[in-house]
């Protein structure tokens, strides 16, 4: 008899027990989920940042040192991909000035993606194969 | 739409990546180029796409794109080879302000980017909006006197004062805190302080760099503008910019790193700025002839003509000064010549030969030289010694061999090129002045050399001349 009052005892015990840790578990999910979320694009988004800083280290280095300078026109021309926030910029219509910063910024980044592109592609011309 | 926007960057993201790997050979690098339009093509489509704007809106960003791109595509039709360093510093400012004002327009419309609302920006969004802003003033107006010292519309020679480095320090120091302050209260007056801080600080590191070292000052800001491009995007949360951001930040730091070890630089001195001040900027020696040194042996352009004609092999070693002359037009005439003549001859290029990195080969393509002939320096090195003549056109320093051998030397440790094998050597020169670090040349005074007295383009012309006779 007293044996299965025991366990009974010990049951009750373990349940109440579980009960707490639920909670427990419960209460860390709750206290974890707005900065899970604040902090996961960020994650993403330096994971993706490192991994295409080894990218472009093994890329560059295999560019020949002849074509050094048609890199720096093509990396200039495609940095210049900033436009993608300048546009959005532009476009918002909450605020004035972010307009006015918007138009700018889109105008002095197309600068730099016409030009990048043409003087790169005016000097790649230039190492065409000569005919003999 | 979301979604598709973000496919769309990704392709672009990959179309950048095939563009820089397009570079590693002539014969794909036009492919690679195409690549890169197209890539920034289909962002900037995508983006118009996805953002819901209004007709003025749309009317603004379509003149924005129209009026920047004239510009540019005028720009960049027009601009001389040998001013290609020049542009290429303007386009980087041009880089470097546009990351500020997006920076400005996220700080004044943070809706629209989902980076909280006006006057209640997410903590880690103000830190990476600051990183962006700060990195893009920076780039800005370091290019800006970049620009100005390479278009000779400033003086070239290092500007130092005393405590420059503490000062610098100073800034840098004080720039931490403002950006603390400002991630903790996001006030606007703290947004402008940042911003103009940051200009001051981009314009006091590249002040005290002397002229000859530009190439790695636009291979830095090269790097510079990449990581504005980074920072950003991780303000606005923008995977292609993030992506080529640092793509281009990696692209300049391998390209500064090149050019230091061309220089025999420490890339930590470079990042602190600051040439100059240690020994390449004062001239040391530079008084010409000792006394009681073999007097350098000057020749005539039909002797170097007799002696170019009767050799097996020749090599050619372009330096700045030939394009300050504008003689490489006439250089590959010469070189066409001697190949009649059956002379097999190839050109040697120091890393630092130019103003930018590979500029000289731009230069030397420019001019109809086959890319075949152009080696660099590790490649051709060994074929010095059986090389008949070394032709050493416009420059100094990157053939002293002091560099190998002399401890005290400025330039000891830099990589040369080792014209002193060839059993022949000729130094185009106009005078006995001593090169940009300012130490003597002894190859002049070997018994193995001829100094060709004269402008590189005339001298060159009279030996094309004499070949033709």
């Amino acid at each position: 008899m007293s044996i299965q009052t025991d366990i009974a005892n010990q049951a009750a015990d373990l349940s109440v027990r579980a009960q707490d840790l639920a909670l427990l578990a419960q209460s860390a999910l709750a206290a974890t989920e707005p900065v899970a979320h604040a902090v996961e694009p960020f994650m993403l988004l330096l994971t993706i940042f490192l991994m295409a800083c080894f990218v472009g280290y093994y890329v560059v280095w295999n560019v020949t040192p002849a074509l050094h300078s048609p890199l720096m026109g093509v990396t200039n021309a495609i940095s210049s991909v900033i436009v993608v926030g300048a546009i959005h910029a532009a476009a918002s219509a909450e605020s004035n000035a972010a307009r006015a910063f918007g138009f700018l910024a889109v105008m002095l980044a197309s600068v730099n993606i016409f030009g990048g592109f043409l003087v790169t592609r005016r000097m790649l011309a230039m190492f065409q194969k000569k005919k003999a | 739409m979301a979604t598709i926007s973000t496919l769309a960057y990704l392709v672009a993201s990959v179309l950048f990546i095939l563009a820089l790997r397009g570079l590693s050979h002539p014969g794909t690098s036009r492919q690679g180029n195409q690549f890169g339009m197209i890539g920034m093509g289909i962002a900037i489509l995508a983006t118009m796409l996805s953002s819901n704007m209004d007709m003025g809106g749309f009317a603004l960003i379509v003149a924005g794109l129209a009026i920047g791109g004239s510009i540019g595509a005028v720009l960049a039709s027009r601009i001389q080879m040998t001013s290609l360093p020049q542009l290429v510093a303007a386009f980087h400012s041009l880089v470097g302000m546009a990351a500020v004002f997006v920076a400005a327009s996220a700080f004044y419309s943070p809706e629209s980017f989902g980076i909280g609302t006006a006057g209640n920006i997410h903590g880690s969004s103000l830190v990476e909006m600051s990183l962006g802003l700060a990195i893009g003033a920076v780039t800005f107006s370091g290019s800006v006197i970049a620009f100005a010292k390479l278009d000779g519309r400033m003086s070239g020679a290092p500007i130092t004062f005393a405590n420059q480095h503490r000062l610098n320090a100073a800034l840098g120091l004080l720039l931490l805190l403002l950006v603390i302050l400002f991630v903790t209260s996001g006030s606007p007056l703290l947004f402008w302080a940042i911003a103009i801080l940051a200009l001051a600080l981009g314009f006091l590191l590249i002040v005290p760099i002397g002229g000859a070292d530009m190439p790695v000052v636009v291979s830095m800001l090269n790097s510079y503008s990449g990581w504005a491009a980074a920072g950003i995007g991780f303000t606005i949360g923008n995977l292609l910019l993030v992506v080529t951001g640092a793509l281009v930040g990696a692209s300049g730091a391998i390209l500064s790193y090149i050019m230091c070890k061309g220089m025999n630089r420490s890339i930590i001195n470079v990042l602190l700025g600051g040439f100059g001040s240690g020994s390449g900027g004062a001239p040391v020696v530079g008084t010409g002839v000792d006394a009681d040194r073999a007097p350098v042996k000057a020749g005539s352009p039909e002797d170097a003509a007799f002696i170019m004609k009767n050799a097996q092999k020749v090599i050619v070693v372009p330096g700045y000064g030939m394009a300050v002359a504008q003689a490489q037009q006439v250089v590959r005439e010469m070189a066409d010549l001697l190949k009649k003549e059956g002379v097999q001859v190839s050109y040697a290029i120091h890393p630092v030969a130019g103003r930018m990195p590979g500029h000289m080969n731009v230069l030397l393509a420019e001019a109809n030289v086959p890319y075949e002939d152009v080696h660099e320096l590790e490649e051709i090195n060994p074929e010095f010694a059986e090389a008949d003549v070394a032709y050493v056109i416009g420059a100094n320093d990157v053939t002293n061999p002091a560099a190998k051998t002399d401890k005290t030397s400025p330039i000891y440790g830099m990589p040369i090129l080792d014209v002193e094998r060839a059993k022949t050597v000729f130094f185009v020169k106009r005078g006995m002045a001593s090169g940009y670090a300012g130490v003597d040349n002894e190859l002049f005074f070997r018994p193995n050399t001829m100094m060709l007295f004269g402008d590189a383009k005339k001298v060159t012309q009279e030996i094309v001349q004499a070949l033709q006779r």
